[in-house]
Order: C-alpha cells, then structure tokens, then sequence
C-alpha cells in the first residue's frame, strides 16, 4: 500500500481537494489528512465527531463509585473489630473516598478512551511530514497503485508538491 | 514563530547548566539535611510538645495551595475559552505538577521513620494496622493521588502534539524519545477532535477535584477540636488562599520564563495584566475571608480562641500576622488597582509578596493555634531548626530545577494551541 499526499497551505485549499477527490471517486476512508493544528474552520474537522468519550469518562466515574463505596465498607468489615453494635464505617467521612474514587476513575477512563479511541500507539506513523509543523495541511490517497488521475486531482489544488511513500 | 518556541528545547547555554548545577546543590542539600533528620532522628527538626506540625505542615499546606495555580486556572480559562489563556495554559499547568510533587513529599519528610510511608497507604488489613477511613490524613491520600494522576494527564495530554513536533524536528536519541513520547501522533482530524474532546471533560472533570483536595487539606486542620481550627469556614478559605497564592506562583514563573527563555512575543503586558487583575480581586477575597474568621472569634469571646487571637493580633506572632497583611493586602492592592503600575515588574513584586505573605499566613494557622490550646498549661512555643529551614528552601530550589528540566523536555507554551489561536484570531 502507498500514500499519495500533496500539501495545502490553508484549511479552503485543503478542503477543495478533499471534495475533489470524493468527486473522482476516491472514499473518504481512504483520504488522508493530517495537520498541524485542529482543523475547526472547515468540514475536515468534522470529520468523526461524534465520540464516545463523555459516557466512558461517565462509566469510569460509576465504576470509581463502586471502589471508592466498597474499600472502605470491605476494609471495615474485614477486620474483626468489636464495636458494640456500632457500624464500623461511616457514610460521611466515605463520601469523600466515594468522590475521589469516582473523580479518579472519570480522569483514567477518559485518558485511555482518547488513547484508543484516537489510534494512538497502535496507529501507523509511516508519514513523516515535517511541513505540517510549518502550517502545511496534508491531504492525501492510500492507494496500491499510483493513478494519474489521483495524481491530477491533488497537484492543481495543492502546492504542486506530489509526494508517495510506501 | 515555532523555531522560538523550540529554541530552549533544542539548544542548551552554558547559563542554563551553572543554574542547574546550582540547583542541584541546593536541592542535594536538602535532601542531606533530610538523610541528617532520618538518622539522628525526628528530634533534629524543631517540634516538640506541644508543637508537632510547624514548618514542615507549612510547607505542606503552602505547595499544595500553589499547585492550585495550574489546573485550576487552566481548566477555568479553557472551559470560558478565554482566548489569552493560550500562552498561559502549560506553564500553570507544568506548576501545578510540581507543586503537588513537592508537597507530597512532605508528609513523609515529617515521619519519624520515613522508611516506613507505606504504612500510610490505606490498603486492607493484611498488616494488622486498622486503614481508619475516618481520618482526614486518609482522605488527603486519595485527594492528592486523584489530583496528582489529574494533573499528570492534564499537563501530558496536549502535549501529545508538541512531542510529535519535536519528534519530526529532531534526529538520534531524542527522535527516538520523541517518538515514544508522542504515542504515534500523527495528526488526523480525529486526533484531533478526540483530544480536544478529551481536554474539555478533564477541565470538567478537573474542577471540582482541585476544589476538593484544598477543602480536604483545610479538613486536616478544622476536623480537629483546635482553637480556631474548628471552624466551616477553612474549605472556602483554604480554596480561595490556595487560588490566591497558585495565581501569584503563575504571574512569577511567567515573568522569570519570559525573561530567561526570551518569550516577549509570547509572553504579553495583556497576560499580565489580566492575571494582576485576578490576584489583585483574590487578594480582595482573601482579605474578606480573613476579617470573616477574624471577627467571629473576637465576637464569639471564647478564652481558648482568644489567646491564640491576641497571640496572634498583637503578642508573639504579631510582627509575622501584620507582615502577612501588610504582603497579601497592602502591596498587592497598592500595585494592581491603579493600572499604571499593574506592569509585568509590578505583577511579579506584588507576586513575590503574596508568596511570601502566603507562607506566613499558613505558619500562622499551624504553630499558634497548637501552642495556645485549651489549658495554658500545655502552652508552648516553636524555634525552626537548621534541617528545616535549609529542607524548606531546598523545596524552591527544586521547584525552580524541575521547571527548568521541564523547559529543556517540552516547550513551555503549547505550540499548536498558540497556532491554534493565531489563526482563529
């Protein structure tokens, strides 16, 4: 598999040939972008939207609850304390282990959402474009073969920088 | 824009190794006088009955409220989308990192056989040791690891971007850091949105935990049947001191960075002056939680409060009580609200100021009240010793050195957020 990719100096340039590439037929699973900044002016940047992530951050925080209502309970319980009849642990005094389990558990889960839901660590790096520190807006095809009529779409629009990696 | 920003990353001067080779000195002094303390025993240091918590409980409750600087103050002007925050963010953020590293240190600092912390990890009772819940040290525990862990996430995560920078403007060993650093950045727009979808439930998410860990610190001191210690209002209190002096400990980390790292085009008069204007409203707010606390005692005529009052107002400890005031509210006010003097030189005095009168301020809550309790026989005093004062400025050295090792990992403003904001502007 190849990448085809020009560079684009500014998010309209970069969004005309993404439109342009749909029209010749390209999906948009195989157009790639990447850039330097979040792309929030245009409809690149919509791209994947909708996320997950609040309700993990959320079933994080339930299962933090669930630790932080357990320890102290379970830790109480397992020591053979006598204590008259009294119970051993206090709701008030747990509420504040309760709310930082549950905070805790948010703040993990929504960290490890972003990790994979984003495709870091596992995700290929092969393009290496230092350009896109400078501004530049990457977009471009995977392709097995390199076609002309690709080629064609991304040079107008582009920086007439047509670069392939494998 | 990029290259300025990744200069003092990327290149190092013969300044930056005498300052950390200084640093270091400091902070392995402190760390002697540590190793000192531990082997001739606790005894070393200068408490004794009735006094246990003094510098070390200062320090303590001082580099927790600092660290409230970074997370809070980030998060509060991502969540308002404060469009200056973005040379701000990281540098607060890296303080607060910091800050609670430092901080945490000391309650094992403060332990007789310090080889023995992990006994206060409250874990199932495997150890015939009761892990009592109940108690405000426990609480602390998981206050501080949550908005430690927080912290951490919350300074890496948008730096997830800029390693990926470096990652492509670097060759060697560091690529190969970089790299890993970076997680396999690469840039796609939902990398993107994934991040900044990210940072905004963290900012959520991180509020209520940093209100949280200085209302439980305050907990530590108003849980217990002190004179003027027992008293509701040390949560917002505390908070509100911790905002105060975590905003000073910004203004004077941007001033120094701007200074050494020649950020003047980043690092603007603007950022200044919007920060001078919050430290000069908390200075405002503190000073109305002092006279709050201050005339419920007098009003309420308790012996036991009043001794530690007048001890306070106008006995042994006033000279520090009237250079607090005079450090948290003269100054700053007389600096911040007339905007001719609210520069960056007047923002960074009136800072230096709060730090200082911030430090007195949490001195003065520990050591008069524990050596004014109820019987007056049980009254004594405090006289610091050499390993703490020396182990308390170790601790500012040590902030000043992790900055400064910071600053040669990462870039100390957000490169992608500062270009972010350039465009959007």
């Amino acid at each position: 598999m190849k990448a085809l990719y020009s560079l684009y100096p500014d998010q309209g340039a970069a969004q005309e040939a993404v439109d342009l590439l749909r029209v010749a037929g390209v999906s948009d699973r195989d157009i790639i972008i990447r850039s330097g900044e979040p792309l929030d002016d245009c409809e690149l940047g919509q791209r994947d939207a909708g996320t997950w992530l609040p309700w993990i951050t959320t079933a994080g925080g339930v299962v933090g609850l669930g630790v932080g209502t357990w320890l102290p309970r379970a830790t109480a319980a397992s020591w053979p304390i006598l204590t008259g009849g009294i119970p051993a642990a206090s709701w008030w005094p747990n509420l504040i282990i309760m709310f930082e389990l549950t905070m805790l558990g948010a703040i993990l889960a929504t960290a490890a959402a972003l990790i994979v839901s984003a495709g870091l660590i596992t995700g290929s790096t092969a393009i290496h474009e230092p350009a896109l520190a400078e501004g530049w807006i990457l977009v471009g095809v995977m392709t097995s073969e390199p076609s002309a009529r690709v080629e064609n779409v991304l040079d107008p629009a582009g920086a007439g920088r047509i670069r392939t990696v494998n | 824009m990029i290259d300025d920003l990744l200069q003092p990353v990327l290149r190092t001067s013969w300044r930056f190794v005498v300052l950390i080779l200084v640093l270091g000195a400091i902070v392995a002094a402190g760390a002697g006088a540590w190793l000192y303390q531990v082997y001739y025993g606790i005894g070393m240091a200068g408490i004794r009955w009735p006094v246990f918590w003094a510098f070390y409980v200062t320090n303590f409750v001082f580099w927790i409220g600092i660290s409230h600087a970074g997370t809070l103050v980030s998060a509060i002007l991502r969540l308002v989308n404060a469009r200056w925050r973005r040379p701000v963010t990281r540098c607060a953020e890296a303080i607060t990192v910091f800050a609670l590293m430092i901080g945490a240190l000391f309650p094992i600092i403060h332990l007789g056989r310090p080889w023995l912390f992990f006994w206060l990890v409250p874990y199932p009772s495997e150890r015939m040791i009761w892990p009592n819940f109940q108690s405000p040290l426990v609480w602390d525990f998981f206050a501080i690891n949550t908005y430690l862990t927080g912290s951490v996430l919350f300074l890496l995560l948008p730096l997830i971007p800029d390693f990926a920078l470096l990652r492509d403007r670097t060759a060697g060993m560091r690529q190969k850091i970089y790299t890993a650093l970076a997680l396999g950045w690469r840039g796609t727009p939902k990398q993107w949105r994934r991040l900044e979808s990210a940072m905004t439930i963290m900012a959520v998410v991180i509020l209520p935990v940093a209100v949280s860990v200085h209302t439980i610190v305050s907990f530590d001191f108003s849980m217990a049947p002190v004179p003027m210690w027992h008293s509701t209002i040390f949560g917002p209190y505390f908070v509100a001191g911790a905002i105060f002096s975590g905003i000073a400990a910004l203004i004077l980390v941007m001033a120094a960075l701007r200074k050494a790292l020649h950020l003047q085009a980043f690092l603007l008069p603007l950022h200044f002056d919007n920060l001078g204007k919050l430290l000069l409203m908390m200075s405002l707010l503190w000073a109305y939680f002092v006279f709050a606390e201050r005339l419920t005692t007098w009003y309420g005529n308790d012996p036991s409060e009043l001794a530690v009052f007048w001890a306070t107002q106008r006995g042994t400890y006033a000279p520090l009580y009237w250079t607090m005031v005079a450090c948290n509210l003269v100054i700053p006010v007389c600096l911040l609200s007339i905007s001719r003097l609210r520069t960056i030189t007047g923002c960074a005095i009136a800072s230096v100021s709060v730090l200082i009168g911030m430090w007195i301020e949490r001195f003065l809550i520990i050591v008069p009240a524990l050596g004014h309790k109820y019987l007056p026989y049980s009254w004594g005093t405090y006289r610091p010793q050499p390993v703490e004062v020396v182990i308390t400025v170790s601790t500012f050295a040590a902030m000043v050195l992790l900055y400064a090792l910071f600053s040669k990992i990462a870039p100390v403003i957000s490169v992608w957020e500062l270009r972010a904001g350039e465009r959007t502007r």
